[in-house]
């Protein structure tokens, strides 16, 4: 009995000894060379292997990092510029800061708003729904709801708002890499300037529809009227295909065109204070009444028509 | 004789054809018609007239907009009122011809008469010509131009002429009331396409359709042209599969990636021979065509088979066969397997409209998803021979790779492996995007090799 | 349209299949042979069953429902044919407590832990039978007869006839002294085999499967292949030595071999899903069952090679796919 005990524990020590000798070999033989600057890089990444960069995960854009003659063509949008300080270090670059952003939902057409038109009983995928038709609500453009943006998003800063219908962004959460825009197949969420403080001025609609046929579909619809446009004092907005637009890049957050849009389609967020849309009217008001004097001084003779016009257009908005 | 079929997969839904004893009734004309010109497979037609243009029934009023691509008529008399997009069936706005209907006025070049003209013209290219300037397209579903069809590139002999008279999807009669109604011009028909493609014909119709099968025969030997024959299929869907066609008639199967030519064969639906037969001995244009307005659990009063006038709206069409019954909980065009749910009942009807169909809730609103118990239903019922579990569970990895070495591109969509989940897996929901990724991934790579190709060719000629 | 009307991608109707559809198929088909066996063994035999398939649906529901959080899928059915095929397993006099622990290893080691029904890799029903076989082994191979209903023909008491079998030619006796020795008739093993609970009719279990394969819920070939290679191997070993090996009746009558072969063997879940794949699935259970039985210490192997078997079937199921339309 303690023979085969002893020869149990000894051939199993010789076996792992030697099978350890393979291993080394094997490992010793077949090892690759990389540059080490790769790990070292890697390291200093988030690692969440979520694609935002445009690189299958993080090993793949140090791989191209170290290969590349500068760092301009790349971007880890969830490391941001703190991660790429670092990567431009030990690669011996040198980066420019780049503003932080955040992905936005471009649709609020919530349950009450937008009603059904008729019921979906496909699979739970808005790829899937997009395919089929153009969706549940008349509106062809908006939110579909089924959640690929929530299943997409690896830092679980999305998630489905149940009254509305519509995706929540957890901005602390988000590192705008942009994998939810990329699964939207309506082209509803873009990556926009974070702003001060977290604040934004964005048009939540993407509906191309006229006017009229926008509101029918939904009562939060921007309609393409253009007021919001014709008041900005920072030509950031711009309306094409019944649609307005704010450049984030040229918006000064004066939350005018906020106050201005007839259908709440112009959302504001983390101001520090409630807009109080009846003083920035009167405040656009007065603006308009002294330049419009002010044109009167200039030239007497032709603003009485200008004014009509001014007057009319103000009327349809 | 032993019944044919196709030699893997298929299921054996309730065949339901309970509008199978109503006789064609002509569907009355709307006020005004909205024609698509997105009607077909390929290119959508660009239009021709402008608002205000008067029009005549079976004037040309669109032109193809590409190889792939076929003339529209105008199904009625009166004029243009509009050129504008217009939401289709599936809500998206599509290109629409509007036409305010005045009278019933025909083109004088159409021969309207019921007489049967059984002499075929011996031209092929006048016959070709005519079945293109007549807009007639593959009616059995994939909307294909016909001419096309039946032009087989050079190099490829067409060896046999299918005539698909199956009509597998369950509820739908509308080809199986033209064949007992008007067998003698389906086979005119099918006798002018063998003359264009010098090939024997059969036509196959399935067994659930003996009086279809009975009538089509008894024109076949009154009529005695050469080379035709009726064979009859088990009742096994998808049977009308192009695909699967060929392989239960001529045991042969097209390679994936092929065409139906590759091994000889020419599939075309039996109503769309009764529309050759209407453009070549008629010149009649392809403006009509029959549906079904059928569904489960309703009153005999609401089942019709139409000959309706293409681009009336499907909701005139719905009002005429006496209004939706109060059990639909879902409308679709088409079939139970293959057809479109009806999200838009303002939508026109299209040359391949071939049903309203009403299903009640408990019919077919889906179960809830449950786990894959690995049965293997779905491969068993897939008549590609596709393991639909496995392309599911590939997708959701979004494997690409794998997605094309196991085939997904090769998907019919035919709908079996959803049908026979027992755990109610939206399987073909997902293989659809699969085969759509894949197909994409595939393109591009034959658009870099063709670029890479056309480059080094260039490169060669400019050493010289 | 006022009405709102549903819109779903094709196809519009389904099948009447469902999972719950199937596993109450595979329930009636357990039927007959549970029948027999109650009839057989009496009142113990039903407490036996009940605990089991109680257990089981007990422990599936209080799983899903606290621990993993999730909608219960007690309503499939599953739990059920778990639990009946665990007590079909069972010697009808083992204390029942044991029976729960079989019934916990099935459910909530073999089956929950994975992700629930159609995630597991191993057989539930089997993984609980092989523990407790393992576990307690002399409840589980001591047999003794509990009063039945109606009489049985040949009883015999206290082994399963291939755990008597071993230890008559382990103490030196042949098969044929044996077989003299203890009366057995092999036309009756149809009838009684003597062992646990499903075992008892060979051809109420039969009669079960015929059931589940005219409604279409499984194929053929899983079990032509098992009991094929089973009874090709005892030919020919018997054929060499009829005093140490036993014969095909014998083997293909005994020790589980039938209710394994139809309804563990056949199991969707943890079977290939190719018919290539399932035919060398069933040849590899046939010969690892007949290896054990022949040179292995457990009188009988169908379990353990089912179990064996169980693991190859994702690489089975990687290698082997149906052929498809137009490839060659």
């Amino acid at each position: 009995m303690t023979q085969t005990i002893i020869w149990t524990v000894a051939i199993l020590s010789v076996l792992g000894l030697l099978l350890a000798l393979i291993l080394f070999w094997v490992a010793r033989k077949f090892k690759v060379e990389e540059d080490p600057r790769i790990d070292e890089v890697e390291k200093v990444m988030p690692g969440a292997n979520c694609g935002g960069c445009g690189f299958a995960g993080c090993r793949a854009f140090a791989d191209a990092a170290v290969k590349a003659p500068n760092l301009d063509n790349q971007y880890c949008p969830v490391g941001g510029d703190e991660v790429m300080q670092k990567v431009a270090a030990i690669l011996g670059f040198t980066v420019a800061a780049k503003a932080p952003q955040v992905a936005v939902v471009r649709c609020n057409g919530s349950c009450e708003a937008r009603p059904r038109t008729n019921e979906y009983d496909g699979a739970q995928s808005c790829r899937v729904k997009a395919a089929l038709y153009s969706g549940d609500t008349g509106c062809a453009f908006g939110c579909l709801g089924c959640g690929d943006c929530v299943a997409a998003c690896q830092f679980g800063a999305l998630s489905m708002d149940p009254a509305t219908g519509l995706p929540v962004v957890d901005e602390d959460k988000c590192t705008a890499c942009g994998a939810c825009a990329k699964a939207c197949p309506k082209h509803i969420i873009e990556l926009r300037l974070k702003g001060p403080r977290g604040m934004r001025e964005f048009v939540s609609c993407v509906n191309k529809d006229k006017g009229p046929v926008a509101k029918k579909a939904c009562a939060n619809a921007c309609i393409g009227c253009g007021l919001c446009a014709k008041t900005c004092t920072h030509e950031a907005i711009t309306v094409t295909d019944n649609i307005a637009y704010i450049d984030f890049t040229k918006c000064k957050l004066c939350r005018e065109c906020e106050a201005v849009c007839p259908t709440g389609a112009i959302h504001g967020v983390n101001f520090p204070k409630e807009l109080d849309k009846e003083a920035v009217k009167k405040r656009i008001a007065d603006r308009k009444a002294k330049a419009a004097e002010a044109a009167k001084a200039a030239a007497p003779v032709i603003p009485a028509a200008e004014a009509e016009t001014n007057k009319k257009e103000d009327a349809n908005g | 004789m032993g019944k044919l079929t196709f030699s893997m997969g298929g299921v054996h839904p309730n065949d339901s054809k309970y509008a199978r004893e109503c006789a064609i009734e002509e569907l009355p004309l709307p006020q005004t018609v909205y024609v698509s010109m997105a009607q077909h497979l390929g290119a959508p037609a660009k239009p021709l007239v402008a608002p205000g243009d008067k029009v005549l029934v079976g004037q040309v009023i669109a032109e193809p907009g590409g190889f792939i691509s076929a003339f529209v008529h105008s199904p009625v008399s009166g004029t243009v009122k509009a050129v504008a997009p217009r939401k289709d069936l599936a809500g998206n706005p599509v290109m629409h011809v509007e036409i305010a209907v005045e009278g019933d006025e025909w083109d004088p070049a159409i021969d309207r008469s019921k007489e049967l003209v059984t002499a075929i013209p011996d031209d092929k290219a006048a016959i070709l010509d005519k079945i293109k300037a007549c807009g007639v397209v593959g009616l059995g579903g994939a909307t294909f131009p016909t001419h096309v069809k039946l032009s087989p590139p050079p190099g490829k002999v067409a060896e046999c002429l299918i005539l698909n008279g199956t009509e597998c999807e369950p509820y739908l009669t509308s080809d199986h009331r033209i064949m007992i109604e008007r067998p003698k011009e389906i086979v005119i028909g099918a006798a002018i396409m063998q003359k264009v493609l010098g090939c024997p014909c059969v036509i196959g119709i399935e067994e659930n359709k003996p009086e279809a099968i009975a009538s089509m025969r008894a024109a076949v030997a009154e009529l005695g042209y050469p080379n035709m024959e009726v064979k009859v299929l088990k009742k096994r869907y998808p049977q009308g599969g192009e695909k699967q066609l060929i392989d239960a008639v001529m045991h042969r199967q097209v390679k994936s990636g092929g065409l139906p030519i590759d091994v000889g064969a020419v599939v075309q639906n039996v109503a769309t021979s009764l529309a050759v037969y209407e453009a070549v001995q008629k010149n009649k244009p392809l403006i009509t065509n029959v549906l079904t307005v059928t569904g489960n659990k309703i009153p005999g009063n609401l089942q019709h088979n139409y000959l309706f006038r293409i681009g009336v709206p499907l909701s005139f069409v719905v009002e005429q066969a006496g209004g939706v019954p109060d059990t639909a909980a879902k409308l679709i065009s088409g079939g139970p397997m293959m057809g479109k749910a009806i999200s838009n009942l303002d939508a026109t009807t299209v040359k391949g409209s071939s049903s309203v169909l009403y299903l009640s809730d408990e019919d077919t609103r889906r179960k809830p998803e449950t786990n894959c118990i690995r049965c293997g239903k779905c491969a068993d019922a897939c008549p590609m021979g596709l393991e639909p579990f496995l392309l599911n569970r590939l997708y959701k990895a979004g494997d690409l790779d794998a997605l094309e070495a196991n085939a997904a591109q090769d998907c019919i969509e035919c709908g079996c492996c959803l049908y026979s989940c027992p755990a109610c897996i939206p399987l073909l929901d997902h293989i659809r995007q699969a085969k759509g990724q894949v197909m994409g991934v595939i393109r591009a790579r034959a658009a870099a090799a063709k670029a890479a190709a056309e480059a080094a060719k260039a490169a060669a000629e400019a050493k010289k | 349209m006022d009405k709102k009307y549903i819109v779903s991608p094709n196809p519009h109707i389904h099948a009447s299949v469902s999972t719950t559809s199937i596993m109450r198929d595979v329930i009636i088909a357990l039927c007959p042979a549970l029948i027999v066996s109650v009839l057989a063994y009496g009142w113990a035999e039903l407490l036996v069953v009940a605990v089991s398939v109680l257990s089981c649906v007990l422990l599936e529901w209080a799983v899903t429902k606290w621990m993993m959080k999730r909608p219960s899928t007690v309503g499939d059915l599953s739990a059920v044919v778990t639990g009946l095929l665990l007590a079909m397993n069972l010697p009808s006099a083992i204390p029942l407590w044991i029976v729960f622990i079989g019934a916990f290893v099935a459910i909530c080691v073999a089956k929950l832990p994975f992700g629930g029904i159609g995630q597991n890799v191993f057989n539930p029903a089997i993984t609980g039978r092989v523990f407790l076989l393992v576990s307690f082994p002399a409840q589980m191979t001591n047999w003794q007869p509990t009063p039945g209903f109606i009489p049985i023909p040949d009883a015999v008491s206290g082994a399963t006839p291939l755990s008597a079998l071993k230890e008559a030619i382990k103490s030196g006796s042949t098969i044929p002294e044996f077989m003299s020795a203890n009366n057995y008739d092999l036309a009756s093993f149809l009838w009684d085999a003597g062992a646990s609970a499903g075992e008892i009719s060979a051809g109420a279990l039969l009669i079960g499967f015929v059931y589940l394969l005219i409604r279409r819920v499984v194929k053929p070939w899983i079990p032509i292949c098992v009991l094929g290679t089973m009874a090709l191997i005892s030919v020919i070993f018997h054929g060499i030595n009829p005093d140490v090996y036993t014969g095909v009746q014998f083997n293909l009558l005994t020790g589980g071999a039938m209710l394994g072969a139809l309804f563990m063997a056949t199991d969707y879940v943890t079977s290939p899903m190719s018919t290539l794949g399932g035919i060398i699935y069933g040849i590899g259970i046939g010969l690892i069952a007949m290896m054990i039985r022949y040179f292995g210490s457990y009188p009988e192997g169908m379990s353990f090679a089912i179990l064996l078997m169980n693991c190859t079937v994702p690489l089975l199921n990687m290698w082997f796919h149906q052929k498809k339309y137009g490839r060659a």
